[in-house]
């Protein structure tokens, strides 16, 4: 059904249409417009990409059927829809595993703009992840930026203000050079699709002229996307933004905004940059030290917090290091890890929030380790929850950090002398790390209250969380078990990227 | 090479604006200058493209006097792109200005050191 190629474009307009409609409704219904939308977003995406993947090719979609250079284009393989469809799944269930803290910390009269802004992350996600056009990239990088701060902002008190200040000024930061980096790209090649600028720059690959400026564009574009998702020394915001917002934006921050950047960055590697320049280019070099970096600050910060959303946004920084270690690793099985990486961290990290922010209402809103002190006995499905996504952050057997892990561990003996030993001593070190910071959490939850009496809350009073933490983790054992035909799917996916 | 400087004088004081910007944005701890370092820095960011636009003795991208050769005329494309970026840069300026007036609001204070020292002791005295 070559119809079916143009869900993408209908996803993008159907959840713009339903960002400005959400606006005019009450909270309730713009809720419900939002959960439906990206379900459907999903179930279209899953279209989309059953067609792609029995096709096996991937597709340029003209938008308005005008050619090159006059229209602009989407374009998607295998790749595309299949993140696409994750990031509108998790959109889903975060927004539903969330909606006891939404219902009880929302003001009332501002509550339908969280739904707004929830679309709007929904259509720059799906846009970023399907254009192929670099300028129509920067422009959805932005509108992410925007809404993914009013998420943050819809709470207001002072340290969500200042959260809010330093993730715009690191994303501002990332969007400046970004913006420079492909200005100069263009000055270069006279060209934004990327089919083109990647022709280009084989050509002046090639023939080794303009070698500095291109190097220099490239660097700029891909240290920009690095800055905006939060690769160390710039993830500091994280943990103050985090730690502030409600378990819903958190989770879609964490699990979905920075790793659209990611994607994106791995689909300008393959569709602009071309993997024969990038991987000659030492700029991923750079990728990889930083990711090893951000490896090991992560780790070390999370351990050194004494606040569970504060340790919980170190960790993402630390898995954040792992997306970049595995771009910078190898075109092959170091972006099969990174890609697999994205998934992982998707469907782990706004579980572990909704489960924190559980056991956090069960302790009357306390944060710190001592406050939670027998949580897990008295929030039983948050304490599960949080327990079971910690052990496949850790990366236990049968969960997805298992996987992800392993592939990292595969890619690094299958790379360079001098990257597999750094490699291998961050997965060793990191996973101490994680085991560590996530068992003092869980040892503490499971560690009876020094007061005695507790007050259970039983699941019928947080149906949706039940609902939601079941999925995410179903899912997760889903693809830690079934993880060969999928990996195998993803690197299909690669080939015709 | 002060010829080649010469030459791409334009490209050379947009770098330095952006430098300037980019470093204003970073380092400054006022919360206005902040904003200011990162309006220039997109400015730095405009003034190369337009740059790039423009080519002497040709005209605006509309047909006039019957001229259909494209040779008579500028690249349209960057203008386009200026244009799509000032409407990004002013609403985010526009999101940051309001952020400043409230943190100003709240904490009587411009200096971001200041304001992260008192949202610490708010956090050290929560649960």
């Amino acid at each position: 059904m070559s119809f079916f190629l143009n869900f993408p474009l209908f996803i993008i307009i159907l959840s713009l249409m339903t960002a400005v409609t959400s606006s005019l409704l009450k909270e309730k219904a713009a809720r419900v417009l939002t959960l439906a939308l990206a379900a459907v977003a999903a179930v279209l995406n899953l279209l989309t990409l059953a067609y792609t993947a029995a096709e096996g090719k991937s597709f340029t979609y003209l938008m308005g059927h005008y050619p090159h250079p006059w229209g602009n284009e989407l374009k998607f393989g295998i790749l595309e829809p299949l993140f696409a469809a994750a990031f509108a799944a998790v959109l889903f269930l975060s927004v539903l595993g969330g909606k006891k803290q939404l219902d009880q910390k929302l003001e009332h009269s501002k509550g339908r703009f969280y739904y707004v802004l929830c679309d709007l992350v929904l259509v720059s996600l799906t846009a970023l992840v399907y254009t192929n056009d670099i300028f129509t990239g920067y422009v959805f990088i932005e509108i992410c930026t925007l809404s993914s701060c009013g998420l943050l902002l819809i709470r207001q008190n002072g340290r969500t203000i200042l959260a809010s200040v330093r993730y715009m000024m690191f994303s501002l930061i990332g969007s400046g050079l970004f913006l420079f980096g492909v200005i100069f790209l263009y000055s270069l090649t006279g060209h934004l699709l990327l089919p083109n600028l990647k022709e280009s720059i084989a050509v002046l690959n090639a023939s080794g002229e303009r070698r500095l400026p291109l190097l220099a564009a490239v660097s700029l574009i891909t240290i920009g996307i690095s800055v905006k998702s939060g690769l160390a020394p710039f993830h500091l915001w994280m943990a103050d933004t985090y730690g502030a917002a409600l378990p819903s934006s958190s989770g879609i921050l964490s699990g979905l905004v920075s790793k659209g950047y990611a994607f994106f960055l791995i689909k300008l590697v393959f569709d602009a940059f071309g993997p024969a320049f990038f991987y000659t280019s030492g700029v991923q070099n750079i990728l990889f030290a930083f990711g090893v970096l951000g490896i090991l600050l992560g780790s070390v910060g999370a351990l050194r917090e004494n606040n569970i959303f504060r340790m919980n946004a170190y960790s993402s920084a630390a898995q954040i290091g792992y997306i970049y270690m595995g771009i910078g690793l190898s075109a092959t099985m170091g972006i099969e890890a990174a890609l697999f990486q994205i998934l992982t961290h998707a469907l782990t990290k706004p579980a572990i929030f909704l489960a924190s922010a559980g056991l956090s209402d069960s302790a009357g809103g306390a944060k710190k380790f001592h406050n939670l002190q027998g949580t897990g006995f008295m929030n039983p499905f948050a304490g599960v929850s949080f327990s079971f996504e910690a052990f496949s952050m850790i990366g236990l057997p049968f969960t997805m950090g298992f996987i992800s892990k392993y592939l990292f561990g595969m890619a690094a003996f299958d790379s360079t002398h001098n990257k597999m030993i750094p490699t291998l001593i961050a997965l060793a070190l990191s996973t101490i790390l994680n085991t560590l910071y996530f068992a003092r959490t869980i040892l503490r939850i499971y560690n009876t209250p020094e007061n005695g009496g507790t007050v259970r809350v039983p699941i019928r009073q947080q149906k949706n969380f039940f609902i939601a933490g079941s999925l995410f983790a179903l899912a997760n054992l889903f693809f830690g078990i079934f993880a060969r035909p999928f990996i195998a799917f993803l690197a299909d996916g690669l080939r015709i990227f | 090479m002060l010829t080649a400087l010469w030459n791409n004088r334009i490209e050379v004081v947009a770098v330095i604006l952006f430098a300037v910007g980019f470093s204003t944005l970073l380092l400054h701890r006022n919360l206005l200058k902040k904003v200011i370092g990162l309006n220039i820095m997109d400015t730095a960011a405009y003034l190369f493209l337009t740059s790039l636009g423009y080519i002497r003795d040709r005209l605006s991208p509309i047909i006039t006097d019957g001229a259909t050769d494209p040779e008579a005329y500028v690249n349209p494309l960057p203008a386009g792109l200026v244009l799509t970026g000032i409407v990004v840069s002013v609403s985010v300026t526009a999101v940051m200005l309001g952020l400043t007036l409230r943190l100003y609001k709240r904490y009587h204070t411009l200096n971001l050191d200041e304001i992260y020292r008192m949202t610490h002791e708010e956090q050290e005295a929560e649960r």
